[in-house]
Parts: structure tokens; sequence; C-alpha cells
């Protein structure tokens, strides 16, 4: 069985609201996306900025509420949910942000961040039992147990991302939405967070949903891609099929995009012309089409769908060719 | 002659026990028309570096305490205001990382590129000429563009704005600071194919500064890699990047995952980078170096050339490379 299941799931917001009126307009920044993630699997999601990837990431465990659809997370739909019984089952689904400097309180030392999870949930009964469990924690995300009583301010980036990770896995989680974990780290930093990330994956057997706009990183990270473009998933499927063949134009284009170190790389560069559309009023038919290298007639009428063009990748596209 | 040429500059900041250096002893070359990337990590002294070009620090704080900046043979660091004037934003010219705070938003954006016109080039300061730039950037519209404020653009547009108002006065030599960090894989492809195509146009040279070595391949004839002050490899784009000598270099081209192949575990370089007024004794290097040896923490290595141009500051370098550490969960 899924551990998460994505159903439909839309979330507009509302501009130029007048006082005291009804707003005429929507941002639709998740529109009707549906998908699934397997106990221990890491889903990527990928898109440029204002492709609606962050909300996407944030409404899958309620920090947004969802315009509609249905999010059922162990069988349970929490969609719906709120105040006390939501909270209850955030224990099974955390998070973890993309800045380290402004995701952690100043103000606190690290064993209340970190330990302000374990009260609000209970899970320490007495001081010992705390102060044991977040050595653990601590050892778990390679920082020094004796640093607890430090406040944020006397770490470096990728430490405070440790932290930030020990967070969140405090309360022993399920499912871990990660929103551009590596994003404002250093290089050489980046590989030691996603490393750690792996290994703790191995160790406990979380789900992650990972959010980020480096192709090569989610690639690396992930089993299975998703790719966001205004909205809509444009492409699903096996991380490797994805990037070995990607049948959506606009993936292949943020393919051939992506930066290669060796200088004698023989790639083909698609270069988009334009921008990302404004999502409030997205382009008729396919979202993709006023960038499109291949649009036809029908692709500024239609809207394409997720279809199967081979077993386990989808593609929206009325032009995407199965095998 | 080079069109510029930096010989052993010293940077510091700071005073009595917290002097910090983050520029130490850097020697840069750069050609007419050839394009020079500066790549290290946050904190390495690379923007530093690129801003002491056109003497852009003020000092104090800074203070330039030895070295020569000499642009086309005339010293940087000795020209009068009046002289540093002439050159900023005429002979030299930058490009930064967000665009969004360097353009003024209560100006529009033609009225900007124009006072740059009307101080390097006044004979030429009339919307003809702000037009032509506009569209050698690749803006469309560039007659209604004109009359845009800066928040009516996208990110990549107000970059290509920038770009038009960097090469009004037809510099010789481009300094691009981080020029796509803040923008979107798509547009950064675009705004880097939009450089190539300049350079070769305008036959102007291009120091660029960057962090992402896979821009690098793409542009580069030399590279120079940085790190905590130094300079620790330079040569050129293809020796640096398919054969890179010294181990911080190979560390980093290990540690970014490829979107090519299988996924392999990241090789990673242990500990951060060092903050300026922290830095180790001997090889700066040494604290997270996996060749290591118990002489590295005593003795600064010197950059040695190697052959064609290629020097490292290692002279470790022809030990063989490191085997892949095993894989933790095979």
């Amino acid at each position: 069985m899924n551990l998460l299941e994505i159903q439909n799931l839309k979330v507009h917001f509302p501009v130029q609201q007048r006082l005291f009126g009804r707003a005429k307009e929507f941002v639709r920044a998740v529109d009707d996306v549906s998908f699934a993630i397997a106990p221990g699997e890491t889903v990527g999601l990928v898109g440029e900025s204002g492709c609606g990837k962050t909300t996407l990431g944030r409404a899958v465990i309620k920090l947004i509420e969802p315009t509609a659809g249905r999010i059922v997370f162990n069988g349970e739909d929490i969609a719906l949910l709120s105040g006390a019984q939501l909270r209850a089952r955030r224990r099974q689904f955390q998070m973890i942000f993309q800045d380290p400097y402004a995701s952690l309180n100043p103000r606190l030392k690290v064993t209340d961040i970190v330990g302000e999870a374990l009260d609000i949930h209970g899970l320490a009964v007495d001081a010992s039992a705390r102060r044991q469990r977040l050595e653990g924690l601590l050892k778990a995300v390679g920082l020094d147990p004796s640093h607890a009583l430090r406040y944020p301010h006397e770490f470096s980036g990728g430490q405070r991302q440790r932290i930030g990770i020990a967070r969140a896995l405090a309360v022993e989680p399920r499912l871990i939405v990660c929103d551009e974990p590596v994003s404002a780290l250093d290089v050489s930093v980046q590989a030691q967070i996603i490393n750690l990330l792996q290994d703790l994956q191995q160790e406990r057997g979380i789900a992650y949903l990972f959010v980020a706009h480096d192709l090569a990183v989610v690639k690396h990270i992930s089993r299975r891609i998703l790719v966001m473009y205004l909205g809509r998933l444009v492409e699903a499927g096996d991380s490797a099929s994805v990037c070995r063949s990607p049948r959506h134009p606009y993936t292949q284009a943020l393919l051939s995009a992506v930066p290669v170190v060796d200088p004698d790389s023989k790639r083909q560069r698609i270069l988009l012309t334009g921008d990302v559309p404004s999502p409030i009023h997205p382009p008729g038919g396919c979202p993709f089409h006023p960038r499109c290298p291949v649009a036809e007639a029908r692709c500024k009428i239609e809207v394409p769908t997720l279809r199967t063009v081979k077993p386990g990748h989808f593609a929206a596209c009325h032009l995407a060719k199965g095998d | 002659m080079p069109l510029l040429e930096i010989k052993n500059l010293q940077i510091e900041f700071g005073s009595g026990a917290k002097v910090a250096r983050p520029v130490d002893g850097v020697s840069l070359r750069l050609e007419p028309g050839k394009t020079l990337c500066l790549v290290g990590e946050s904190g390495c002294g690379k923007s530093v570096t690129a801003l002491s070009i056109a003497k852009l620090l003020p000092s104090p704080p800074a203070r330039y305490v030895g070295g020569e900046i000499l642009l086309e043979g005339r010293d940087v660091l000795k020209m009068s205001a009046r002289e540093l004037r002439a050159i900023r934003g005429g002979l030299v010219s930058y490009v930064f990382q967000e665009p969004g705070a360097a353009l003024n938003p209560v100006f529009r954006i033609g009225a900007q590129i124009k006072e740059t016109l009307k101080y390097h080039r006044p004979a030429v300061a009339h919307d003809s000429e702000v037009i032509r730039l506009l569209k050698l950037v690749g803006i469309p519209a560039p007659d209604a563009r004109l009359r845009n404020y800066p928040h009516e653009l996208s990110g990549g547009m107000q970059q290509r704005v920038l770009l038009a108002m960097a090469l009004a006065s037809q510099p010789k030599l481009l300094v691009a600071d981080e020029p796509t960090t803040a923008l979107d894989v798509t547009i950064q492809a675009q705004i880097i194919e939009l450089l190539r195509d300049l350079r070769r146009q305008l036959g102007m040279a291009v120091l660029l500064i960057t962090h992402n070595l896979g821009l690098v391949g793409d542009l580069a004839d030399d590279v120079a890699v940085m790190y905590a002050g130094q300079i620790v490899e330079h040569g050129p784009v293809r020796g640096v990047l398919q054969h890179p000598r010294h181990p911080y270099t190979q560390a980093l081209i290990r540690s970014v995952p490829k979107i090519e192949g299988a996924a392999e575990r990241l090789t990673t370089i242990p500990g951060t980078v060092p903050l300026p007024g922290w830095l180790p004794g001997g090889c700066r290097f040494h604290p997270r170096c996996s060749k290591a040896q118990p002489d590295c923490s005593r003795r600064l290595p010197p950059l040695t050339e190697l052959a064609d141009g290629h020097s490292v500051r290692c002279p470790l370098w022809d030990t063989p490379p490191l085997a892949r550490p095993a894989l933790k969960h095979a």
C-alpha cells in the first residue's frame, strides 16, 4: 500500500480581492495534481521558480490548506482534518526547509529546537530520557552532542541544515518533505547533506518528497521524478527513464540546460525562449505551448492530460510517443 | 600585453587581532578577448578579487596591502579618483548576481542605460542607441521596454538590462560576478548563451566569477580555482576540468551530482570552508584533504607550474588519484 496518495489536488490563491468583495481571479499554484509515494521511497519534484513545487510540497502535509482534492496518508484522508486531529498525525510527516538561516529560531538553543518536537508529542518521559534521545539524534545527523547548548548562529550553514534534519527526525516521521534542502549550501557541503539524507533513509525507512530546481541533484537522490510546470505535472516516471529519454519537450529543455562539468560533453542545447507565463492567466491549451519548440495548432486548444508513454512513465504532451 | 594582470594581490580587512586577509597573494592574467573563470565556494575571496579590479572595495575598511592590478599596463591601485571613474563602467564593466537589487527601482530602464552612455559616450546618448543595446542583449520589443520600470521585468530580463548597461561603454573587460546564480536553469542557459555570443561579436574579455563548475566548461578559456584566499589551481579549461591536479579541485568535481550515468554515492569534502580570520597553518586545505601528509600542516606549498600553463599549489599532485570510497550501502 502507498504511504501517501495525492488525488486531484488543487491549491488556488485569490488575487485582486476587492474590499469586502469576492476574489475575481485566482493563482492556480497547484492544479489537478495526482501522485503517490510508497513507504521508504524518494520521489523528486522539479520545476522552475513559480511552478508551484513548494506550494505542492507544503499542501501535501497541510501546511497550506488545499482548495480541492484528497490527501490519503496511510489509508486516511487528511485533507479535511484540522486542529487536534491533524496535530496528532503531524508526527508522521515532517518538513526540512530551504534556508537553514531562516528556519531555526535564533533565540533557542539546539536542545530546545530539536527537543520542542519531543515535548509537543510527549515522546520523552523524563529529563534524562529527553537528553538521551537528543544525544542520539544529534549523533545521527553528524553533530557533536556536546554542542546541544549552543545557539544556531554558532554553526555553519551545513551544520544548521543538520539541526533542521534532527528536528524533523525527532518525532520519527514516515515521510519528510524536503524543500530545496541543499540549494542554499556550498557545493562541497551539498554532497555531505545529500549523503546524510540517503543514509538516514536506509537506516530508518523514511520516505522523502524531495523538492528542488536542480535536476542533477533530484536525479541523484530520487527513484521517481515528477516534473512540474505552471502548477501541473507534465512528466512523471522512473528517474533513470525520465532523464535518459524524457518525453515532454519541457523536460527535454530542462535536462539540456543542466550545466555539465566536462567541456567536451556532446550535448545538444535546447534553448527555451521567453519566461514562465503568469500563473494567473496561464495560456490556453497546453500551458507550455508558447515556449514549446514543437508546438502544433491543437496544442493551443486542447489541454493534454498525463498519459502512459511506457509502463511507469507518464507525460502530458499531445506529441509524446510511446515505445 | 595582457589586458589585465593581477600580481600577488593582498587585501586585508579589520584591525588588531581581528585582521582577515580574504585575498592573499592572488595572481591572474587575462589576454584581450579571452575568458577566465574564477571558481570557488563562498568565502574563498573570489568576489573580493573581482571587485578590486576597478578598486570598487571602499578603502577603508578594505586595505590593499600588497600587489598590483595592471589594466592595460596601468596600476589601478595607484590611480586617482578621476582616473578610476573613467575606467569604472568604461574600460571595465560589471554584472552582478542580484539583477533586482542592481537596478534602481524608481527610474525607467531606458533612463538608467542612458546614464552610462551620457558619462562614457555622450555623443550617442540617445534612445536609438539604448534600443540598439537592448536589441543586442535579446530583449524583445526594445522600443516599448525602454519605458518599463525594473519591477515590470522578470529576473532574466533584468539581467539582460544590466548586461546592456554594462555593454553601453563598449568595455574591453566584462566582470560577471555570479551572473546567473539567482536565475532558473532554463534562463541561466539563455544568459550563458548570450554571454558567449556577445563575447564573440564584441571581442571583449570576460572574467566570470562562479561557484558552479558546470558553467565553466561552456565559456572559459582558462580556469582559476580559489580556496581560502589563494589560487590553488590554474590552467586551460580542459586541463583543469578533465585532469584536475589539486585534491580540492578533484573533490569539488566529484562532489557534484552528475546528470549522466548511474547515481553513485557522492564524494564529500569533510568539514567546512575556513573563514578568512581562522585559517589553518601550512596548506590551507590540509584539514579537509584526504591526501594530507604531516608536512602539509607545516609548509604552505607554492603555486607551481607543471606544463602548458597548468599550475597547482600542491606538492602531492602526482600521487595517484584516490581510490573511490567504498559504497556504504552498496
